[in-house]
């Protein structure tokens, strides 16, 4: 089916077609019969050995073959060498199908199934793969049969690793050999195997990686393998926490709906309806394990024993990078409370790979509750108007203060001289996309290890400016480059706190909302959000995002603004629904309606959640809109929106508006417009 | 140079290929024992181009049928074993027609979940062969018949992941090499049971808009391997499923696909001047939906049927 250039076919050779077509049928037909009454003479055998010579894809004959074995050998005598024989001859038949072709699943499954019954010797089936690994060395039966071989014969992973050497050695060009020599070393290095030590390995590995890379920089077979090394240079396997909201030191006040007097602009004010606020872990790699006996709770805060976490998020998955518990309050009892929060005292934590959090932390904030004065109003959210500039001396920005995620690593060193070995090597390769490519993911990496603030932030022009000449040198892949653009741009205005106040403001009508402004950068990716866990308000309008991916952690979100972007479903928006806070949502001047193919309809945490549609009285009522506009459904019906502008896009229309208005019928503001009844 | 899609050849080439005539050239014969699958192939390729009237439903469905072993599996001709792969072809067939209320769900059911093996992952029939492409193929058929709750979903979703490799990649077994089929065939059963927080989308993003070739725009399964038209559906519905297929260039593989046509007999092939074939003008039809090339049906990517015939399942009870 593959690889025949297209040529009229002459009529001499439609008839030989033909011709073969005939004695194929007719061979397929004899050995159906034979199949189907359990012959297995030897003349039936020798029939479908014929089929299979001609037809190796021809599946049911190697079930009959592993029949007609299994009923021979149940007849003769339990003699090693009448075994041999029969077995030999399953072998000789299976290479002389693999002749044909190489690819055949039958026949290597059949070759297996015939070594399951201790038959033939290592040296024979490495003798066999060598014949084929010279006629493709790509071949991935043949490697995967080989490390059949391997498991089968207990050779060692260290004499495995040293085929790939002699392989790549022979051809640097050998994708195959690459991706076995990662799993091989990275086992080794896993077990701590003799000789097979990271901060030795590694920078070795940098080195035989350079052949292939620089010899021919548009041949991908050492890229990937490049990178390997670069996430083990640079993650620690064991987890770490990266943030937290409410952050050590912080002060926070906390009320129940509605307005205060004379709030602060020093300090995050928190108001709820329910009586309790969120209380955020946000770890450097996904874990299991966070409940009320690995994170314990100091506090007076009554009504808080036996606190529940949860992962965001995807609530059926026990790991993720986020944990929220909210912790309750109540408002009429206004007080000082001092709240202490140790993580990972106790042993529980473990990571998706099987490593415990072992750097226990602790972390100390003051919560101010104060009573409600006046009653919530219901005025509309505006985005331009009622902002005060940043108080310098807010306190928030002290939350901003990142863990020294490798303080509680050991072997820092290696880890710094490699990057800064390799950020040589690739800053005096000559142009080219993968020099360019590598050099700003290093230099990217650089910069995660940096923990001296006077040196935060100097590698980021460098790094913009890279993926700029690579937007324009590999225009094909355009949108990645942009897409790393943006998450490096966010790191770079987080890096600081006076690059990020730069971009904050308070918003004066809600209670001095802490409001962080990232409009109009082209943004496409969303990034950093570790570190924007205090923000209230969010204006990304003017941007080019197609999805709130990584907004679910921002569980004190209230303000959103994704106003002329390029969102193309509400199924895009799905992390939104973690959002509880969400009062206000912009998402005019969209894509929303306009493109057939939808790209994270699997990305939703329900994707399957057709059993669910439809069962409250909206869904009972509407049925058809519901399974029109199933994702939107999903999305509204779990937040409690006050204020929500869809205007400007193709599925916003009068049908749209009054199912909104049935999905949520505590909205008050639509597009503008004050609802009536509410 | 094509500058569009000749739907109307590639209709003439799929129902000469189900028509009689055409049974007895060698190519045929050879693939006798995979009708099932490319039955599917012609008839969905059919549905993308709102064509499926065009064949006897009857004729269809009752030849389907004739392929169904008393195991309850399906075989991919008459007289032939059962195993997954036409048992998947063939309720997928039947999905097509709104006719699964013929099967015996139990029965089929049975014969998938019955090929689980203890450590989650799938046999494809009796002898054991365990692949991912399996592991899809269950998840798959079996959500289509609503009865996932028939196999260990966490085991199966556990052994799948295990294949997951240091590229962000999958492979047909633990620790074999990244493959675009076999990735389509892992991410698919992910986004199935939705368990996509288990992939790596950026690392995987990256690997995948790799696969584009700079001078033709097509696409190839692997690294330094060559484009070929039926990585338009298992790459671009992996990128797709992921939500990363913004990085590769649209308008360049929808030209690939197109130039891969054979303008006057129809039918497409695995690149421009090649062969056409049956497998290579449902990927190349069913990329081009997934491209949003105008004409051609929503297909969905981790199904692989059209998004109304999906929507027609998952949304009734």
């Amino acid at each position: 089916m593959h690889g025949r250039p297209r040529n009229a076919s002459k009529p001499e050779e439609e008839a030989a077609s033909a011709a073969k077509a005939v004695q194929l049928r007719s061979l397929q037909s004899q050995f159906m019969t034979n199949h189907h009454d359990k012959i297995y003479t030897n003349e039936a055998i020798e029939l479908s050995t014929k089929l299979l010579e001609i037809n190796p894809e021809a599946y049911t004959a190697w079930n009959y073959r592993k029949l007609a074995v299994e009923d021979r050998l149940a007849r003769i005598e339990p003699d090693p060498n009448l075994v041999s024989a029969i077995l030999d001859e399953e072998l000789r038949v299976v290479e002389s199908a693999l002749r044909q072709n190489f690819k055949s699943y039958g026949a290597w499954h059949h070759r297996k199934w015939v070594l399951s019954k201790g038959h033939s010797s290592v040296g024979n089936e490495l003798r066999l793969l060598e014949k084929f690994q010279k006629l493709d060395s790509r071949n991935f039966h043949a490697w995967n049969y080989r490390r059949f071989v391997v498991e089968l014969t207990n050779r060692s992973e260290q004499d495995e690793l040293q085929y790939t050497d002699d392989m790549i050695n022979n051809n640097f060009s050998n994708y195959s050999a690459w991706h076995n020599r990662s799993v091989l070393l990275s086992s080794l290095l896993a077990q701590n195997a003799d000789g097979f030590m990271p901060n030795i390995k590694i920078p070795e590995e940098y080195d035989f990686v350079h052949s292939a890379i620089f010899t021919e920089p548009d041949d991908q077979s050492g890229w990937f393998y490049h990178l390997w090394l670069l996430d083990q240079t640079l993650n620690v396997e064991t987890p770490l926490l990266t943030s937290s909201w409410p952050s050590h030191g912080s002060s926070i006040i906390l009320s129940g709906a509605g307005c205060l007097s004379g709030s602060s602009s020093m300090f995050t004010t928190f108001c709820s309806e329910s009586g309790s606020f969120p209380l955020i872990l946000y770890f450097d790699q996904a874990v299991g394990g966070v409940s009320s006996s690995t994170v314990t709770i100091d506090s007076e805060l009554k009504g808080n024993e036996g606190l529940v976490w949860e992962p965001i998020p995807n609530k059926n998955s026990q790991v993720s990078c986020v944990w929220v518990a909210r912790l309750k309050y109540v408002s009429s009892d206004p007080c000082e409370y001092k709240v202490k929060i140790r993580v990972g005292n106790s042993p529980g934590i473990v990571s998706s790979r099987g490593y415990n959090f072992n750097a226990p932390y602790e972390f100390v904030f003051t919560a101010h509750v104060h009573d409600t004065v006046e009653d919530s109003q219901e005025g509309i959210v505006s985005w331009t108007d009622g902002f005060d500039i940043w108080d310098a001396k807010s306190k928030d920005l002290n939350s901003l203060v990142t863990l020294d995620r490798l303080n509680a690593e050991m072997d820092f060193k290696w880890r710094q001289e490699a990057i800064d070995s390799e950020v040589e090597c690739f800053g005096i390769l000559p142009d080219s996309k993968i020099g360019k490519l590598t050099l700003a993911r290093l230099l990217m990496a650089r910069e995660a290890m940096v923990s001296d603030d006077a040196v935060k932030g100097v590698h980021y022009e460098e790094i913009l400016q890279l993926y700029n000449d690579l937007m324009a040198l590999d225009s094909s892949h355009y949108q990645y480059y942009k897409d790393e653009h943006s998450k490096a741009f966010l790191h770079k205005v987080t890096s600081s706190s006076e690059s990020l106040s730069r971009h904050l403001l308070r918003y004066r009508d809600m209670n001095n909302l802490v409001c962080l402004r990232l409009n109009n950068l082209s943004l496409s990716r969303i990034a950093s959000v570790e570190k924007l866990l205090f923000v209230q308000m969010l204006d990304l309008s003017h941007n080019e995002l197609h999805s709130t991916e990584g907004l679910e952690a921002m569980q004190l979100l209230s303000c959103l603004n994704l106003s002329h972007n390029r969102i193309r479903s509400f199924s895009a928006l799905d992390s939104l629904r973690h959002v509880k806070q969400l009062k206000v949502l912009d998402v005019s001047h969209n894509h929303i309606g306009k493109h057939s193919v939808d790209t994270t309809r699997y990305l939703c945490s329900s994707p399957l959640s057709n059993s669910e549609l439809g069962q409250d009285d909206v869904g009972k009522q509407n049925p058809g809109l519901v399974t029109k506009y199933w994702d939107a459904y999903c999305v509204l019906r779990d937040l409690n929106l006050k204020q929500l502008d869809i205007a400007g896009n193709e599925i916003a229309g009068e049908e749209f508006s009054s199912f909104v208005l049935q999905v949520v019928p505590k909205l008050v503001w639509l597009d503008g417009q004050k609802k009536l009844g509410n | 140079m094509a500058d569009k899609l000749v739907a109307d050849k590639h209709l003439r080439y799929i129902l000469n290929l189900m028509a009689e005539k055409k049974k007895e050239s060698f190519e045929s014969v050879v693939m006798d024992h995979l009708r099932m699958n490319g039955a599917y192939w012609g008839l969905t390729t059919l549905a993308l181009l709102d064509k499926l009237g065009s064949v006897s439903e009857d004729e269809v469905v009752s030849w389907v049928m004739t392929c169904q072993h008393e195991s309850g599996g399906f075989a991919g001709n008459t007289g032939h074993d059962p195993h997954v792969l036409y048992t998947l072809s063939a309720v997928q067939i039947l999905a097509l027609f709104d006719k699964l209320n013929i099967l015996d769900v139990e029965k089929v059911s049975n014969y998938i979940a019955g090929l689980q093996n203890e450590d989650g992952s799938f046999s494809g029939d009796i002898w054991g062969e365990v692949d991912t492409r399996f592991s899809y193929i269950a998840i798959c058929c079996l959500s289509i018949l609503k009865c996932l709750d028939k196999i260990n979903v966490k085991k199966a979703v556990d052994y799948i992941v295990s294949c997951k490799n240091l590229d962000g990649g999958f492979g047909c077994s633990p620790g074999a090499e990244s493959h675009a089929g076999q990735i389509f065939c892992c991410v698919g059963a992910l986004a199935i049971t939705g368990n996509l927080h288990r992939v790596d989308k950026d690392l995987l993003g990256w690997w995948l808009c790799e696969r584009q070739d700079y001078e033709s725009g097509g696409l190839n399964g692997r690294p330094e391997k060559l484009p070929d038209v039926c990585y338009s559906w298992w790459v671009l519905s992996s990128l797709i499923m992921i939500d990363r297929v913004h990085w590769i260039e649209k308008a360049k593989l929808v030209k690939f696909i197109l130039d891969s046509q054979d303008m006057d007999n129809g039918g497409i092939s695995d690149r421009p001047s090649y062969t056409v074939d049956i497998f290579h003008t449902y990927f190349g039809v069913a990329g081009l939906s997934l491209l949003e090339y105008p004409g051609v049906k929503t297909i969905d990517p981790a199904y692989a049927l059209p998004v109304h015939v999906i929507n027609r399942i998952l949304f009734t009870k």
